[in-house]
């Protein structure tokens, strides 16, 4: 499609209907444009051609392209959009003109951000979203909320400042800023940049503002975090340092260490938050490893990540919205009031898991495949285990101590219609895109999508979406290697429950790495403070002292109630006059 | 849009251009002086800057005609140079030409209301007389080609500006001593400057610049040249207010009339830095080896010194005016800093700050003269709360106070930038880092202003809302957005700049 429609970028679109949306009253006109701008950003989308420069705008002296689709940038800014129309569905039950116009411009700021064409334009839908993203967790309206909120708005504008900085060497060294993958850390600016993706990918010890955020999000708020900042991060990863070697052991590292918190965390939600790290660190892991198979993997794993993350957040906010919590040790036993939320969670869990005929399995596979293929048998190994941590924490206690496990004897009504339609959405797309092809269904649909031409040995990606992915995720092979691994994960499981030696849910808090800034490094400031307010009074009357001299001083020989503005000023200044003669033919007298 | 103006002037009257621009306002002023009412007066002045600035458009426009920039020479009554006075426009003198007419042009259509307040009846004709009468020197200065000529000039301006700036003694009576101060030392910076046209007549028995530059090739070494060289920069480094020479300045602009503030803090200082870069890139030039150095060891740490120095004054005034003023002797120590560079680019950005400073202060001065209009008082404690009183002068302000701090999308952004890229090149790193300090204790004392406009309560509760008159807004208007359009467009300015300082490394000598 070319021509005008051809033109607009489908994130544009949702940033302005969402920053317009935030000034309609009229809850129902406010809501259809919520729903219907997605859709309609996916006819563009879906119907816009594959280039480089749709939309340049000359700003300042340099073009800024700001719309490019490709194979890589469609599929995310594809799933991108199908998130923000299910989160648009589930937020329907609330009236809330912010939240409704926020979480679509943020929604929009990722799309745009992803269908950018050079780092200025990135850049500036890099600080979009964390702008917009910021009210989503305001407007819970709790203290807690408002000190997570600034928290996160801090690391996520210091993250946006650190990819300027990137940006402003990489045009200073290549006088472009192209989009165009690293080759190694010495170019200029790939440090800078590469530490501004890592904080919003949540890298180990980057991630505590994911953990500190989004579980005090509101109950759409959290459904709309959980699918873009760090995603964005990930595609720009895979946009920009595929084959970065230590993206794997990162990677592997962000699998694994999680799973320990996620296990043992009360709040479900802060449980979902962890799981995501966990779940970021197969991608990053899978764009370190760089091969074709390995950007599908991490690009599949996104899509579908996003679909059941989504519906996993979903079914915990429900529970939110009904019960008034989402604590693990106040639940329980919720299956036999809210069946629909049981089931979807259900599906949301046991996708997150890998298990085959759902879209965790197909999207995970390729990822652990391309591992193997590359000979990292270590990580192949943590990778390994980390999947039976996403089954324990996100696959089963999720659902077990929420819906089933002792009975909380909580009596509420099952969720609003809406959130059950679009959970129910999710769902289906979890399994559409999760089965062996048959009809139009299938993991088929998605693989088609994938950025790479995987062809047997290469190792060159060609970025082109539509050649043959000779991948095949149902062998024998890999359905038995997942099964076993998901059987005895569950085993386990049940040992441990069954002998009590599985960590109870009890409330607590657990301790993180954010701990040492928000506890050591928060007392550190405020004795810094208190230091400061004893030395304060002192230094201020020294300065005051130098100040009231100073301007004293002033007074007296500038302000025309001082002496020389009546005449010694003229004085002065002819003095000045003919020192600055003699200096002057001094001056001359000696050069030549 | 230059070349469509121009092409509306007849040829006959554009091809006299360069002597009409300077002598229609001298002819008027007179008229002026015998006008029976101000208002009339006022009417001839718009008129004769009017005229002024069309024909410094059409001058533009000659001078652009060609590539690498026209030279126009205009032999006075016919007499060639050497006997005669020639008038010798190139793109510098056309862009200061054009900045003092706009300008004048400007504060002309703005002045009445502002005026009106603050002076006499009987003597609102002879003060736009004098107005007339200072604004030929200006131009005269910036379009002359004679060193002597351009005495005469700068001497008719600032007589004319002395006359100006006591006139606001009805307002303030401080505003005597200033102009008795500015009289005493105007006149020493000017005897200082014909003493060394003296002494360069001595070494090479002529007057006009182009030959000078010749000339002077021919006794590098005499001591006459090394005499009348320091007399110059002493002289012009007066009244271009460089400090520490610029004593003169605060007061004058603080006590004068509003209007004369506004015109002289735009225009004045602008053609006497016009003159001071004439000079030392013209007549003299970096192969006189004393040039270098005077460069390294006066103009470059006496820029840095104002900088740093007056912008610290600055901050500790406690009348805007005044806080104003010392911020433009901090604006000329940029403008030194870039003209110390000696480079092309230095000296662009040099320029490049110069029109923008002009365009800065233009509407501040405007700005507070609307102020005055309604309030009276110009001292921190009389802004507060004026935002909400009159909020259309208001903003004008504020965009001209983040233009002068050098915000991104402002004028003063751009030539900022321009200045520190030019620094760079030239290796001046830590010149950078005091560009950076000055425009930080920039954002103090505006921010003190500023916060006091717009977010302290009036002293006086009773304060009503109470917007300047709109002729004084538009002209204020078009000063502001013109800082936004340069900050956003640089590229006329800057391009303005580009030539001015090629010419003079080009084409100025011969």
């Amino acid at each position: 499609m070319s021509g005008f429609l051809g033109q607009i970028n489908p994130g544009l679109l949702l940033i302005l209907v969402g920053f317009a949306g935030c000034l309609i009253p009229v809850q129902r006109v406010r809501q259809a444009l919520m729903v219907a701008t997605p859709v309609v950003a996916i006819i563009l989308l879906a119907l816009a051609e594959r280039a480089t420069d749709l939309a340049v705008v000359p700003v300042l002296g340099f073009d800024m392209i700001l719309y490019r689709v490709d194979s890589l940038s469609f599929i995310f800014a594809l799933a991108f959009l199908i998130a923000s129309f299910l989160n648009a569905i589930y937020a329907l039950h609330t009236d809330d003109r912010l939240q409704d116009g926020m979480a679509l411009a943020y929604a929009g700021a990722a799309v745009a951000a992803t269908l950018a064409g050079d780092l200025m334009t990135l850049f500036i839908f890099w600080e979009i979203t964390a702008v917009s993203s910021v009210f989503l967790i305001l407007r819970a309206g709790t203290k807690a909320a408002y000190q997570a909120a600034m928290r996160y708005l801090g690391v996520q504008i210091f993250s946006g400042v650190l990819l300027l900085d990137g940006l402003a060497y990489v045009y200073k060294s290549t006088g472009a800023l192209s989009l165009d993958a690293f080759t190694s850390f010495d170019q200029p600016g790939a440090k800078f940049v590469f530490a501004a993706f890592a904080i919003k990918a949540a890298f180990p010890f980057l991630h505590n503002w994911l953990q500190d955020a989004y579980p005090k999000a509101t109950v759409v708020g959290a459904v709309v975090l959980s699918a873009f900042t760090t995603k964005l991060a990930v595609y720009a990863f895979a946009r920009m340092f595929p084959g970065f070697e230590i993206l794997i052991w990162i990677g592997a590292i962000m699998t694994v260490f999680p799973v320990f918190f996620a296990v043992i965390e009360n709040d479900l939600r802060k449980v979902l938050s962890y799981s995501l790290n966990n779940q970021l660190g197969f991608m990053i892991c899978a764009i370190g490893i760089g091969t074709p198979l390995a950007i599908n993997g991490a690009a599949a794993h996104a899509f579908a990540h996003i679909i059941y993350k989504g519906l996993l957040f979903m079914s915990m906010g429900a529970v939110l919205y009904r019960v008034g919590t989402a604590k693990a040790s106040e639940l329980g036993g919720l299956y036999k009031s809210m069946p629909w939320t049981t089931i979807f969670c259900i599906i949301g869990a046991v996708s997150i898991s890998a298990f085959p005929l759902f879209s965790g399995f197909v999207a995970k596979s390729m990822t652990m495949s391309a591992v193997a293929y590359e000979g990292y048998v270590i990580v192949w190994a943590m990778l390994l285990f980390a999947s039976a941590g996403v089954l324990e924490h996100s696959g089963i206690k999720i659902p077990y101590f929420t819906f089933f496990g002792h009975d909380s004897g909580i009596r509420v009504k099952e969720a609003p219609f809406n959130m059950l339609l679009a959970m129910g959405m999710a769902a289906f797309i979890c399994i559409a895109i999760g089965l062996p092809t048959i009809g139009g269904f299938g993991y088929g649909w998605l693989y088609n999508m994938l950025p790479c031409t995987v062809t047997a040995p290469a190792d060159v990606c060609l970025m082109s979406g539509d050649e043959i992915k000779p991948y095949k995720p149902y062998t024998a092979d890999h359905i038995l290697t997942q099964m076993q691994l998901l059987m005895f994960a569950v085993l386990a499981f049940i040992l441990l429950k069954r002998f009590g030696l599985y960590p109870p849910e009890r409330p607590g808090t657990i301790l993180d790495t954010d701990w040492v800034y928000r506890r050591p490094g928060y007392n550190a400031v405020m004795w810094a403070g208190r230091v400061w307010a004893k030395a304060g009074p002192a230094m201020t009357s020294v300065f005051a002292g130098i100040g009231a001299r100073t301007f004293e001083k002033i007074e007296t020989t500038f302000s025309p109630r001082g002496a020389l503005a009546r005449g010694p000023l003229t004085v002065s200044m002819a003095m000045w006059s003919a020192v600055l003669l003699g200096i002057v033919m001094l001056v001359v007298l000696l050069a030549t | 849009m230059i070349e469509f103006i121009s092409s509306l002037v007849p040829t006959n009257l554009a091809a006299h251009a360069p002597a009409l621009l300077v002598v229609a306002p001298m002819f008027l002023a007179p008229i002026a002086a015998f006008m029976p009412n101000g208002r009339l007066a006022w009417i001839l002045s718009i008129l004769a800057t009017g005229f002024s600035l069309v024909m410094a458009i059409v001058l533009l426009s000659q001078v652009r005609s060609i590539d690498e920039g026209a030279i126009i020479s205009y032999a006075m009554g016919g007499w060639t140079p050497d006997a005669g006075i020639e008038f010798r426009i190139d793109s510098l003198n056309a862009m200061v030409l054009l900045l003092v007419s706009a300008i004048g042009f400007l504060a002309a259509i703005f002045s009445w209301p502002s005026v009106a307040a603050e002076i006499r009846d009987a003597k609102r004709a002879m003060f736009y007389a004098a107005y007339l009468v200072c604004f030929t020197g200006l131009t005269g200065v910036a379009s002359t080609g004679d060193a002597f000529n351009l005495f005469v000039f700068l001497e008719i301006s600032s007589i004319a500006t002395y006359v100006l700036v006591a006139l606001g003694a009805r307002r303030d009576r401080r505003a005597l001593p200033a102009a008795g101060n500015y009289l005493l030392m105007g006149t020493i910076g000017a005897s200082f400057f014909v003493v060394g046209v003296g002494f360069l007549y001595a070494a090479t028995g002529t007057l006009n610049m182009a030959e000078l530059a010749v000339r002077l090739q021919a006794v590098p070494d005499s001591k006459a040249v090394f005499a009348g060289y320091a007399f110059i920069v002493v002289g012009l480094g007066i009244k271009a207010a460089m400090f520490p020479l610029h004593q003169w300045l605060p007061n004058a602009y603080a006590y004068s009339p509003s209007f004369v503030t506004m015109f002289l803090a735009a225009t004045a200082t602008k053609v006497a830095i016009y003159a001071l870069v004439r000079f030392l890139f013209t007549v003299f030039g970096l192969e006189f080896s004393f040039e270098g150095s005077t460069l390294i060891w006066i103009l470059m740490p006496m820029g840095i010194a104002a900088m740093i120095a007056c912008s610290f004054q600055a901050v500790f005034q406690t009348d805007v005016r005044r806080t104003l003023a010392y911020s433009s002797v901090a604006q000329v120590g940029y403008m030194l800093l870039g003209i110390s560079i000696g480079t092309a680019a230095g000296v662009s950005a040099g320029m490049f700050h110069l029109v923008n400073h002009a365009l800065i202060k233009g509407a501040l001065f405007m700005a507070l003269a609307g102020v005055v209009l309604s309030y009276q008082g110009t001292s921190l404690n009389d802004l507060k709360g004026l935002g909400r009183s009159s909020p259309w002068t208001m903003t004008a302000f504020a965009i001209g106070a983040v233009s002068l701090i050098g915000v991104p999308l402002t004028a003063g952004f751009q030539s900022k930038y321009a200045l520190v890229n030019a620094l760079f090149e030239h290796g001046w790193w830590w010149a950078v880092a005091v560009v950076m300090f000055s425009s930080l204790l920039a954002v103090v004392y505006m921010g003190r202003i500023l916060e006091a406009v717009f977010f302290r309560t009036p002293s006086n509760p009773n304060k009503r809302r109470q917007e300047a008159p709109l002729i004084i807004l538009i002209p204020l208007w078009i000063l502001a957005l013109g800082n936004i359009w340069v900050g956003v467009q640089g590229g006329f300015v800057a391009g303005l700049a580009d030539d001015a300082a090629a010419a003079l490394f080009i084409g100025g000598a011969s």
